[in-house]
């Protein structure tokens, strides 16, 4: 009989980490992160020019994979000198800021598999993240969203696909929950992204055929779902050969579109396909594989596999370590952080922060800029809700995440406009017609489970119009012209046209919102370190500052201005009373002058009134005086008290934090204090005015208490308390003398 | 100055021609000379993998959609037969596509090896 776990454990079995699956390591299975009994020792054996061995294995044992890197994806001319280094020596040159990134490449690209594997393996995570600063192709960090529905809704993806583009993102994914509604999914998140801003690339990932097909008539802009895995049988199984794969990449290329590949841990686990090796050595293969295939780019870190890498000791770090592979093979890297990997907060975030730190080609290879439920990928593991934590850690560590705050009125300006197009275009093209409507509530949606009800059918007769006719992004681009969306059909328009010029073929290419090509060419990490390498330009710094959130004093003065009331009075300078049973409530400067409502949200109006109301029901008589030489709630209730007949003073900052004083106490004494002014309700201040009549009349009240609160109610208020403390200081002069208030009591 | 497929000028693919009805689909099309300028500067970056595609891609820039499309489908497992690839591999060839003509050829070794032959 077991019995039941201490009341500790229990507990801690409740959270929501403990909702993840945790395995044992099983090499057998290919449960194992780094390193497996069953990864080969690195081997290379060249003979008449030709690899007659590789990692172990001789010609007549290569399989498909094999035989593709032997011939294509090992640089012969340094592989000498590349597997003679020692792995740590080799290790050092990821780290190292003195030796540069080429240097690095060059050397990597005579490196087999195993041997690469082997030598990011001893990179630890702070390594991991220096070796990736430094390694990444392109020196301007970026990001990917996905924009998808549960409807396939196309004015919702043109809203949210504007919207991405707004927030900064640079290439959009969208996919389907029903295939045959592709080409509309295409064409609509293609709208949403002009509208929201230019040179914004847009991906709809679908089965391998359908996808070159839309690409190539520029349905869509550029390619990922182009699988590569690290063993032969799961690679047939998705029905594909790394020579199908190469013909694939070069058909992309040969229209003009960009394209990369996708593979990342788990998903030969996840198919029984591992052999028994590490998720690490298998995704070095497919790394390989992707460079000798000539494809620019990996999409890497475990995509869907991400929770089977998380679930095994050292699998988060696997993750990255697949990224500054692909980096060190000279590629673009789309570093994962796409789906979902824990259900925890703290492990989610901690997978992630090591590569936004860093700064990766596009950190994740799809933030789900969308609502969870609309995701068509699954979850991501950063959604909708997590935008404006991105943008907060972004302004945290002063990094780009490739993410800008957008204002408000501006977003639901693009968000109206992007439905516009759609509208107008659908209708143009005989696609479709939407209600005025239908089109506000997609403006205003935070997802699809607030929009009108609409026909499914709809959306899957106009992707067949589309298909059926053959439309391509001209016939989108004149559409949108024709309409009056000239900035739209021009962004549309460019894009197409980048085609004919290819150089956003080149190695991890994004367009600027001047449709320049960043990339490796144009673009190059230069990174050597501290004082070089990316560095926000000021207009970026100023966009990673500036959060919509973030206010300042002028804010605040603003905001309580607006609460300004006439109940107080000046009466004259404040003399000493003389009746015992008097008390005197001594304010800060600020009140009545500036500062009008507590951190509690309460009017400062209003906590009076409670106190006064206090103080009545004890049958003290009660008298208001703004002490105005001073801001220290300690010498405001002590000036107060010593004004007052009974010696009894309550002191109140226009924040709301209070205290009871006597006369003959020292200043940072006091008789009972509320020191937690956001948490403070009427009742309590009532209390606190009845205690202070029941000190004056000689008795020893129970002390009220401060009430607790588990929320981070420092990080919630403290810039309000240092804005209001400046508007007190403002009021506040040295020299003036204390003078009396008069109240306007509300009528009851 | 860049030339799309067609051979009209990059710098005439504008709103206006579009608006004008003057674009076709091969006025957005890439021009075999213009991968072969990017395949030049894929090796001065370090990737000769990259400038091998970007010159198969300029052979199959002569190639309509359907045709890649039938190639691509070709080329996955258990699809052809050897005479086929090699039939396949001889009409790249006669279509001035040498590259991947050699591509398939050598798929067409690994599929016979590896058993992947329909």
């Amino acid at each position: 009989m077991t019995r039941e776990a201490v009341g500790r454990i229990r507990f801690m079995d409740q959270q929501r980490v403990n909702l993840d699956g945790f395995a044992h390591e099983d090499p057998g299975l290919g449960l194992v992160a780094l390193h497996s009994p069953a990864d080969p020792a690195p081997s290379l054996r060249v003979a008449g020019g030709v690899v007659a061995e590789l990692d172990g294995k001789t010609r007549d044992e290569f399989d498909t994979i094999d035989s593709y890197i032997a011939a294509h994806g090992i640089d012969l001319a340094v592989a000498g000198e590349a597997m003679a280094l020692g792995d740590v020596a080799a290790a050092r040159l990821f780290v190292d800021p003195g030796v540069p990134r080429a240097e690095v490449v060059r050397l990597v690209a005579g490196m087999t598999p195993a041997k690469l594997a082997r030598v990011v393996a001893l990179l630890r995570p702070a390594e991991l993240m220096m070796a990736m600063t430094k390694l990444r192709a392109r020196r301007t960090p970026s990001n990917q969203a996905h924009v998808t529905n549960l409807l396939d809704d196309p004015l919702l993806l043109a809203a949210d696909a504007a919207t991405a583009a707004a927030y900064g993102f640079r290439e959009l994914e969208t996919t389907v929950p029903v295939l045959a509604d592709a080409p509309s999914n295409a064409v609509a998140v293609t709208i949403g992204a002009a509208v929201g801003a230019a040179g914004v690339l847009v991906q709809c990932a679908v089965e391998e055929a359908m996808e070159l097909e839309m690409g190539m008539r520029g349905l869509v802009s550029y390619a990922e779902t182009v699988s590569l895995y690290g063993t032969e049988g799961v690679f047939v199984d998705g029905d594909d050969t790394p020579w199908s794969k190469a013909l694939l990449t070069s058909g992309y290329a040969s229209r003009g579109i960009k394209m990369r590949v996708s593979s990342g841990a788990g998903a030969e686990v996840l198919m029984a396909g591992a052999e028994g090796c590490s998720m690490l050595y298998l995704e070095s293969r497919c790394v390989s594989l992707a460079r000798a295939i000539g494809a620019q780019g990996v999409q890497n870190g475990g995509i869907d596999g991400a929770s089977v890498a998380a679930a095994v000791p050292r699998g988060v770090r696997e993750l990255m370590a697949e990224n500054v592979m692909v980096m060190a093979r000279n590629l673009e890297s789309c570093s994962g952080n796409d789906a979902l990997m824990s259900e925890s907060h703290v492990r989610r975030t901690s997978r992630t922060v090591p590569i936004l730190l860093a700064g990766s080609d596009y950190i994740c290879s799809g933030f789900g800029s969308i609502q969870r439920y609309d995701n068509m990928f699954g979850p991501s593991n950063w959604n909708a809700e997590d935008i404006d934590d991105w943008l907060a850690m972004q302004r945290d560590w002063g990094v780009d995440g490739g993410l800008r705050t957008v204002d408000p009125e501006v977003l639901r300006e693009l968000r109206g406009r992007a439905v516009e197009a759609v509208r107008d275009v659908y209708r143009a093209l005989g696609l479709g017609d939407f209600t005025d409507q239908q089109l506000s509530r997609a403006v205003d949606a935070a997802g699809s489970k607030d929009l009108v009800p609409t026909d499914p059918l709809a959306v899957l007769g106009a992707a067949q119009t589309i298909r059926a006719a053959g439309l391509t992004s001209l016939d989108i681009a004149r559409a949108l012209h024709e309409t009056g969306h000239d900035e739209a059909a021009a962004r549309v328009l460019d894009l197409t046209v980048a085609r004919v010029h290819g150089d956003h073929l080149q190695t991890a290419a994004i367009f600027d919102e001047d449709m320049r090509v960043l990339s490796l060419v144009t673009d190059p990490n230069e990174y050597a370190g501290p004082g070089t390498g990316y560095e926000p330009s000021p207009a970026r710094q100023a966009e990673i500052d500036g959060v919509r959130q973030a206010r300042g004093v002028a804010d605040l003065r603003v905001a309580q201005h607006s609460l300004a009331g006439d109940r107080l009075a000046p009466a004259g300078t404040a003399g000493f009373g003389t009746d015992p049973r008097e008390v005197v409530i001594g304010v800060s400067p600020g009140v009545g002058r500036a500062v009008w409502q507590t951190l509690s949200g309460l009017l400062v109006a209003d906590v009076l009134q409670e106190l006064l109301d206090g103080l009545e029901e004890e049958g003290c008589l009660a008298r208001i005086v703004r002490v105005n030489s001073t801001i220290d709630l300690g010498m405001v209730g002590l000036t107060a008290a010593r004004l007052a007949g009974s010696g009894i003073g309550i002191g109140l900052q226009g924040k709301g934090t209070a205290l009871i004083h006597r006369r003959d106490l020292p200043p940072l004494a006091n008789l009972e204090l509320y020191s937690m002014a956001p948490t403070l309700t009427a009742d309590m201040y009532r209390r606190l005015g009845a205690n202070a009549g029941r000190h004056a009349k000689g008795a020893t009240p129970v002390p009220v208490r401060n009430p607790y609160t588990e929320e981070a109610i420092e990080a919630r208020y403290h810039t309000s308390v240092i804005a209001l403390t400046a508007l007190e200081r403002d009021c506040a002069d040295p020299a003036a003398a204390p003078e009396d208030l008069t109240f306007a009591g509300e009528q009851r | 100055m860049t030339r799309a497929f067609s051979g009209k000028p990059a710098g005439r693919l504008t709103v206006t021609a579009l608006a004008g009805d003057e674009l076709g689909a091969d006025d957005v099309r890439i021009h075999p000379e213009t991968l072969e300028a990017q395949a030049a500067v894929a090796e001065r970056h370090g990737n000769p993998q990259l400038a091998e595609n970007f010159r198969r891609a300029a052979e199959l820039t002569a190639f309509a959609e359907d045709e890649i499309l039938a190639l691509y489908e070709a080329l996955r497992p258990r699809r052809s037969t050897a005479p086929e690839l090699a039939a396949l591999a001889d009409g790249l060839a006669a279509r001035d596509a040498p590259r991947c003509a050699a591509l398939v050829r050598e798929a067409a070794a690994a599929y016979e090896r590896r058993g992947l032959l329909r």
